[in-house]
């Protein structure tokens, strides 16, 4: 059955964008290791209030890896230890008893932090309004098989549509770049006939918008693909580079 | 179009009898904020963290809805939540949301539990292993009670069937659990095939239960997952209250009393894209020559005052209990008296104890930090006190509705081999409650069911 464990926390608080951080210790007891990752920081939260301290503060949602919100830097990873998961998949049977955690928000200049482990990551909302979109008319619904796309195709398309924008690979960046973000979302519609329209378009616009957020720049070290919760591939990179240069050719 | 992130509706503007803004709290620093418009769209999503755990996702409430019913807004069919077979068992009191196994695993595998007791309690002690289980000693009970249907049976049949089986005492794991199991689909296609459609469910399931469930079946169990019932809205998507609209899953059309697979995901794309553009412009035709709005008149200063004083009142009650403490609470209540299967009686001890929890929440209720700052736990507290709201009135439109229906499943009113009676005769329509103060009754008014198209039937998934 069901065991328990104890774990050390070593958390990052910050009470604003321009206030001075800190790292908190804090002890937990009794931690079920069948609790996710967030279920042991909302024990550690229920333990704070009832001493009439502020919990910490951190974004979270769907709880089950689909909404992009959760967001630790654990360990020295985005997202924890575990490759392929999100915070909120994350569990604590990962864990030893007696383990001493380190929990940090996203450090990027891009992703200010709003308070202890929640960040301000409003510029990705920023560059998907540049053009991660497609525009036509609904209409009626279309014949079946009107478009056909190889299962190829789609499936790369698919493996890049999978990026729940949470932005753990400008967190793991040493440079703080937001490319595998931008290029998933460029390649995605890139892949597919719906996106052909607004294809040369969307790739300058994207990136300029990318540019302008004082994100870093890509120096292929691949570090966020390693990272990346959905394991959005690298190549995205390159397609996302030749678009933006077939791009400016088309001007 | 602009979006505003981290932002919370906390009230509706009225002016002259019509919706035309609304009051918002900004999560980050505390403030409230007013916005004038012609018209309100409330998009706001299901309720089904009433019962504390859910499929759904944390931030989903059901406050939206309840500053609609305070306003004048009619609410529907609270009754008809749905209960979702394929959810991730509960693991302990720690728990804060369930997972959603995806419902297509029923296409290929086999839901069943141990056909003897002595089993069913070996495997709960730890004892045997449900493949030390041999397979005439399994009862594959959707199949047997539904032959032409099997373990493809409808949401809320297959949930019921499984509270049945652990109600009887033949439950796994904690006892609130089924098996899943692909052993026959592995033996038929081979284990790649199965690989293939469900590889990323079976990695999604390992890693939370860390169980494999290419060598042992999956442990599942019904949780709530969405709110057929909402906001009462006309056919152009209009709710009760002039000017003010409701698309998705915060109203109550579409889905009756029983929604089906992946419609939601047609009621949001019906409500926004195909209907609301269109239904809008006929709300608008005759407002055209009503000029803007500003934020600067005595309705947004009454308004903004009233969210202002609840706030302080919240803040002021300097109890002991954290609201997910409360929270939790509510969400036993909800589930036990107001879950699968209700009775007269669970319903009638619902609505005492909603009514205990409201009080607790009123004395003892705690929420440190500071209202005119990021404050969680203030989030939190004024969600709970609008769920409170909504428990209330799901129990009783539950305990008016004297017959059983789609998700709404009254013991008392059930055929002799355990399915769903019906009373068509009495209770062929939408209940629709109106507001009529904190503590008075509600009033219920009755949409009636016209079918013209189709002959009303009862299921059948026996034969």
């Amino acid at each position: 059955m069901e065991t328990t464990i104890s774990v050390n926390l070593k958390i990052w608080r910050q009470r604003g964008p321009k206030e001075k951080g800190q790292f908190v210790n804090y002890h937990l007891d009794n931690v079920s290791t069948g609790s996710s990752f967030l279920e042991m920081l909302d024990m550690l939260n229920q333990q704070l209030v009832e001493k009439g301290e502020e919990p910490v503060v951190f974004d979270n949602d769907c709880r089950e890896g689909i909404c992009g919100m959760c967001s630790l830097y654990i360990n020295g990873h985005p997202h924890g230890p575990v490759q392929g998961i999100t915070t909120c998949q994350l569990h604590m049977r990962k864990f030893n008893d007696g383990d001493t955690i380190t929990i940090e928000p996203w450090r990027s200049a891009a992703f200010p932090v709003i308070r202890d482990l929640t960040v301000d990551r409003n510029a990705f909302d920023k560059i998907q309004q540049a053009g991660g979109y497609v525009s036509f008319n609904c209409g009626g619904a279309p014949d079946a098989n009107a478009t056909p796309i190889s299962k190829e195709v789609a499936d790369v398309a698919m493996d890049s549509a999978t990026c729940i924008g949470c932005g753990a690979c400008v967190a793991a960046c040493k440079n703080g770049s937001a490319m595998l973000f931008v290029s998933a979302k460029v390649s995605q519609f890139a892949l597919l006939p719906q996106g052909q329209v607004e294809r040369a378009r969307r790739a300058r616009a994207m990136v300029r918008r990318m540019d302008e957020l004082g994100f870093g720049n890509c120096t292929n070290t691949g570090a966020c693909a390693a990272e990346c919760p959905k394991n959005v591939p690298l190549s995205n990179i390159a397609r996302l580079n030749r678009e933006f240069e077939k791009a400016k050719l088309a001007d | 179009m602009r979006s505003f992130n981290r932002r919370e509706m906390l009230d509706l503007v009225m002016i002259d009898g019509r919706c035309r803004g609304i009051i918002v709290r900004n999560l980050v620093t505390g403030e409230l904020e007013r916005y004038a418009a012609h018209a309100v769209v409330l998009a706001t999503g299901g309720y089904g963290r009433t019962f504390f755990l859910s499929t759904n996702a944390m931030g989903c409430n059901g406050s939206a809805a309840i500053q609609a019913f305070k306003k004048g807004a009619y609410l529907s069919n609270l009754a008809f939540t749905q209960i979702h077979p394929t959810c991730i068992p509960v693991h302990g009191e720690d728990q804060s949301k369930l997972t959603l196994m995806s419902e297509s695993l029923r296409n290929d595998g086999r839901i069943w539990v141990p056909k003897k007791k002595e089993d069913a309690e070996a495997i709960r002690a730890g004892k045997k292993k449900p493949t030390d289980i041999p397979d005439e000693d399994r009862d594959f009970y959707l199949e047997r009670r539904y032959p032409a249907f099997g373990n493809l049976c409808p949401r809320d049949i297959a949930s019921r069937a499984a509270k049945e089986r652990c109600d009887a005492g033949f439950g796994v794991g904690t006892g609130n659990a089924v098996y899943l199991d692909f052993k026959y689909a592995i033996q038929r296609l081979g284990a790649d095939v199965v690989r293939d459609r469900y590889g990323n469910l079976f990695d999604m399931y390992q890693m939370i239960s860390d169980d494999n469930p290419y060598e042992t079946p999956m442990m599942i169990f019904p949780a709530s997952h969405y709110t057929m019932g909402g906001i009462w809205v006309d056919y152009e998507l209009q709710t009760s209250i002039k000017g003010l609209f409701a698309i998705g899953e915060c109203n109550f059309s579409d889905h009756g009393a029983n929604r089906l697979g992946a419609s939601a995901l047609m009621q949001g794309l019906a409500d926004g894209y195909f209907v609301l553009p269109y239904t809008m412009q006929n709300y608008l035709s005759d407002q055209i020559k009503v000029p803007h709005f500003t934020t600067d008149t005595p309705e947004f200063d009454a308004a903004e005052k009233a969210v202002r004083d609840r706030i302080e009142k919240l803040m002021n009650i300097k109890g002991t209990k954290s609201p997910d403490q409360i929270h939790k609470r509510l969400g036993h209540v909800m589930w036990d008296l107001v879950g699968m299967g209700r009775t007269l009686q669970s319903l009638v001890k619902a609505i005492d104890e909603v009514e205990e929890v409201r009080k607790e929440f009123y004395t003892d209720l705690r929420i440190v930090g500071d209202a005119n700052d990021l404050n969680t736990e203030l989030e939190k507290a004024l969600r709970l006190e609008d769920f409170l709201v909504m428990a209330k009135m799901m129990a009783i439109d539950a305990l008016h509705r004297n017959e059983s229906c789609g998700a709404h499943f009254r013991e008392e009113y059930q055929t002799a081999d355990g399915e769903a009676a019906r009373d068509d005769e009495n209770y062929m329509y939408v209940s629709c409650w109106k507001y009529t103060g904190d503590t008075e009754k509600p009033i219920l008014l009755k949409e009636p069911l016209k079918y013209e198209a189709i002959k009303v039937q009862t299921r059948n998934y026996k034969s």
